[in-house]
């Protein structure tokens, strides 16, 4: 239970640290020229001033900067994300409406990335330089080094424009509506390439990663001693090393949590997934502070729960954590 | 005359027989023997979600390409760029331009079974273009009320003369009704029927999923016989150009409206048989390429450095190179497109000649230390890949000249912020947008005495007393034949004093399925009402 009061005080810790973050975000967002108004009118192609004053006054915006800040923590604190101004509804049912699609291209491309990233790291670093190895990292580079963007498109134009064997884009098939398990495999089949593209990137450092933990792990006494009182390979990888070599990786996949939810604008844009990523592009975009805070705020609750669960798997994997606490 | 009286009959005759004239239109393909067909959905690309997709409250194509279909106009305009009525049958303008009456269509219901009469023709006109509509409210300043003796007539009072061309030119983009029995209680932006627009038109409104796509069906009571010929409209959401080219590519979209591809599929999905990528159906929606300039800056106001940076710029290898056949050379605000008004090339105009821009600006004054005679910052607004190429080739085209310019790039909030609120600018470059009537999208841009931060007015610090009375003279005159020649004046003169210079004229790309037919057949095509749209097998 130790671990679960270490795990508490992190929790507590945190909350200060969300604070921070929401006032920096609205502090900067600030910083840019404009506001709401300024990118409706640049949406709408024009409008008079007399119009202008009016969308200010109906968007709160001719209050004072720190009143309009105090007004959000005040609101924050009850547990409203208040309203969101491109969205006409509030913050909580858009973000609501965001978050499924989110959660499981982020989830999938994780496990996607973690399994054979683990797969993939442990073939190399027993094949070292040898040619599965020199083959894995030379794919992994290329994997690493190459946009995704770029991946996401090619994956369309090989697999949906030539191939014609899934679709393009979108979170669904629109033109027909189907139940109970089609629509599963509807909505696996519209987020396989966006995984991969996902994943891939995620795969290429994940590999590298394991590999050189697996050989760093390899050389330690304790292997040596395993080998020595006779057993097999297979079961000095899989019961010895492997379970070592795994922190590095257990560390990482709580680090990369927060940043896949960030990095997915582009793959959300490129297969048209109505993600976080695309609504807090928009969001800024069209100064709509609400929703921003909102996203950062959510974003931030999920990082936290995410490094909380990565807590709990390394006192599974290394008891030792757990006993000093 | 003043009067002008619409025969309706021949009017209608026109649209039914638009199969016979989107074979005029578009000769190089003949389907007039073609029968139409019923059915099919029709998917539409839709690049940037706007915040409601109502047309009477907001006056943008991202709105019109949806909104347009839902809701009806009480004027559009035909294939030959005249008004031709749609809720309105006829009009006709009182001789001293103070009164204009519409004679509304008779049997016209809401989608939601309610009819169609002209209290919602005065609650839209009185509470939305006058109040909220971007651009309404400027058309409809000196509106003071709405008449309605009976049902199907609406008699719009005017404090000043308003003539009947603008009003009709105005009325396509600016002429959207709205139901009052949906509107009349509560605050008219938070409406929720915004979001799910009910209307008179061709398609009813289903579903608007955010972030992913738009769904309207068929109307199967619509006014127009046999009308439309879709089963079903879904518009989705697919913000990333290149997306949406593999998209129209495998098939899952039919139409990508208003230029929203990169400018390099555009060229290549053009020779691909399978699309028809063209400019037809978007001359109501023409926009110039322009530089503006920062009168505050002791050398830009002088005229020698704006006609030297003009002399400077080589507009036709720009054109070549980098935006192709869409787009050509421009002579002035008013673009070649609009029929009514358009001056002709007889103007001042700036040819390329660097040799007068060093004469120009050693003339001024401004010599030469070390290779630079000064620094300027551009601008670009954000809107199109054209106006980042564009801001590029002027800074490497005013190099040669001497002037160093440095480009400081923003998003569309920051640009109109800081050019046109903040005047943080030297030269500002962006789209000047055309709406059929230089009153309605214009004069703005030259028009003394613009509030300060009201974007694409006049915030260069520049004023002209000649130029301001020809454009107050134009905007009240009701004469067709005047006004006409009043606008080339004011054309003229700005042409001469340059506070803003427009040398590409550009009219935005379609790029759509070659199964549709009747497309591309009116000058405001995306946005119109797509009744008579079909596909073939």
């Amino acid at each position: 239970m130790r671990i679960l009061s270490l795990a508490g005080r992190r929790l507590a810790a945190s909350i200060p640290t969300l604070f921070l973050i929401l006032i920096g975000v609205f502090l900067l967002l600030q910083l840019a020229p404009g506001d709401t108004v300024d990118a409706l009118m640049a949406q709408m192609g024009g409008g008079d001033a007399a119009t202008a004053k009016e969308l200010r006054q109906f968007y709160g915006l001719d209050l004072s900067v720190p009143a309009q800040l105090a007004n959000y923590l005040w609101r924050l604190v009850r547990l409203d994300l208040g309203f969101s101004s491109i969205y006409g509804k509030p913050v909580a049912t858009v973000i609501l409406e965001r978050l499924p699609p989110t959660i499981l291209l982020m989830t999938a491309s994780l496990s996607f990335a973690f399994f054979f990233g683990l797969l993939f790291g442990v073939i190399a670093a027993r094949g070292v330089n040898r040619w599965p190895d020199t083959l894995i990292s030379t794919l992994g580079l290329v994997f690493y080094a190459t946009p995704s963007f770029w991946f996401g498109l090619m994956a369309i134009v090989v697999f949906s424009v030539y191939l014609q064997w899934l679709p393009p884009g979108g979170f669904e098939d629109i033109g027909t509506i189907r139940t109970g398990i089609w629509h599963v495999f509807d909505i696996a089949a519209h987020l396989l390439l966006p995984t991969l593209t996902l994943g891939l990137i995620f795969l290429a450092i994940y590999l590298r990663i394991m590999r050189a933990s697996m050989l760093e792990v390899l050389n330690l006494d304790f292997v040596r001693t395993a080998r020595a009182k006779g057993l097999d390979e297979t079961r000095v990888i899989t019961r010895h090393v492997l379970r070592n070599a795994l922190l590095p990786m257990v560390t990482l996949i709580g680090l990369q949590a927060g940043t896949m939810l960030g990095g997915s604008v582009v793959v959300e844009s490129v297969f048209s997934l109505p993600g976080l990523g695309r609504l807090a592009y928009e969001s800024v975009v069209q100064r709509d502070l609400n929703t921003l805070l909102g996203i950062v705020f959510v974003s931030a609750l999920l990082v936290i729960s995410v490094n909380f669960v990565v807590d709990l798997l390394y006192a599974r994997l290394d008891p030792r954590i757990a006993a000093e606490g | 005359m003043d009067v002008t009286r619409l025969e309706i009959n021949r009017r209608t005759a026109l649209l039914t027989s638009a199969a016979i004239a989107a074979n005029v239109i578009n000769p190089m393909r003949a389907f007039a023997q073609e029968t139409p067909r019923k059915g099919g959905v029709f998917n539409v690309q839709y690049p940037a979600e706007q915040r409601q997709l109502n047309p009477s409250i907001q006056a943008s194509t991202g709105v019109y390409i949806i909104g347009g279909k839902i809701q009806e106009n009480l004027v559009d305009l035909d294939a030959n760029g005249q008004p031709v009525g749609v809720l309105a049958e006829s009009w006709e303008a009182a001789p001293d331009g103070k009164t204009v009456t519409f004679k509304l269509r008779k049997g016209v219901t809401w989608h939601d079974g309610k009819p169609f009469t002209s209290d919602d023709v005065a609650f839209t006109a009185m509470n939305m273009w006058k109040k909220i509509l971007n651009y309404g409210s400027t058309l409809q300043l000196f509106l003071t009320a709405v008449d309605t003796p009976d049902p199907q007539t609406a008699i719009f009072r005017y404090e000043r003369p308003m003539p009947l061309n603008l009003l009709l030119r105005a009325l396509p983009d600016l002429g959207y009704i709205s139901a009052k029995h949906l509107y009349e209680n509560g605050d008219i932006r938070q409406n929720l029927t915004n979001l799910a627009p009910v209307g008179t038109g061709p398609f009813k409104f289903v579903k608007y999923e955010r972030g992913q796509y738009v769904i309207a069906d068929r109307n199967p009571d619509y006014w127009r016989p046999n009308a439309p010929y879709l089963d079903r409209i879904v518009w989705k959401v697919i913000t990333d150009r290149a997306a949406a080219a593999t998209q129209m590519e495998a098939g899952e979209l039919h139409y990508s409206p208003f230029s929203s591809l990169t400018i390099s599929d555009m060229g290549r999905l053009a020779k691909d048989k399978r699309f028809i990528v063209t400019t037809k159906g978007n001359e109501g929606n023409a926009r110039t390429n322009t530089i503006e300039f920062n009168f505050r800056r002791k050398e830009l106001s002088d005229i020698r450095v704006r006609r030297a940076i003009a002399h400077a710029i080589n507009v036709p290898f720009f054109i070549d190179n980098f935006l192709g056949d869409f787009a050509k050379l421009g002579t002035g605000p008013i673009p070649s497109t609009s029929t009514d008004f358009y001056p002709g090339a007889n103007t001042p105009q700036y040819p390329y000649d660097k040799a007068k821009a060093i004469a120009l600006l050693d003339e001024a004054g401004f010599k030469a230390t070390g290779g630079n005679r000064f620094s300027l910052k551009l601008l670009p607004a954000p809107w199109g890949e054209d106006i980042s190429l564009w801001s590029t080739f002027i800074q490497q085209s005013l190099s040669e000249v001497g002037i160093q310019v440095d480009i400081v790039r923003n998003d569309g909030g920051g640009f109109l912020k800081q050019v046109y609120d903040e005047h943080a600018f030297d030269l500002a470059t962006g789209w000047h947008q055309y709406r059929n009537d230089p009153a309605v999208s214009t004069t703005v841009w030259y028009r003394s005495g613009q509030p300060k931060g009201a974007p694409w007015t006049n915030q260069w610090g520049w004023e002209d007393n000649t130029v301001d009375k020809t454009i107050d003279d134009a905007a009240t005159e009701v004469d067709p034949v005047k006004r006409k020649a009043l606008y080339a004046e004011f054309v003229k003169e700005v042409n001469t004093e340059l506070p803003v210079w427009m040398p590409i004229e550009q009219i935005f790309v379609t790029v759509i399925t070659a199964k549709a037919r009747n497309h591309s057949n009116t000058p405001r095509w995306g946005s119109s009402s797509w009744h008579d749209l079909w596909l073939s097998a």
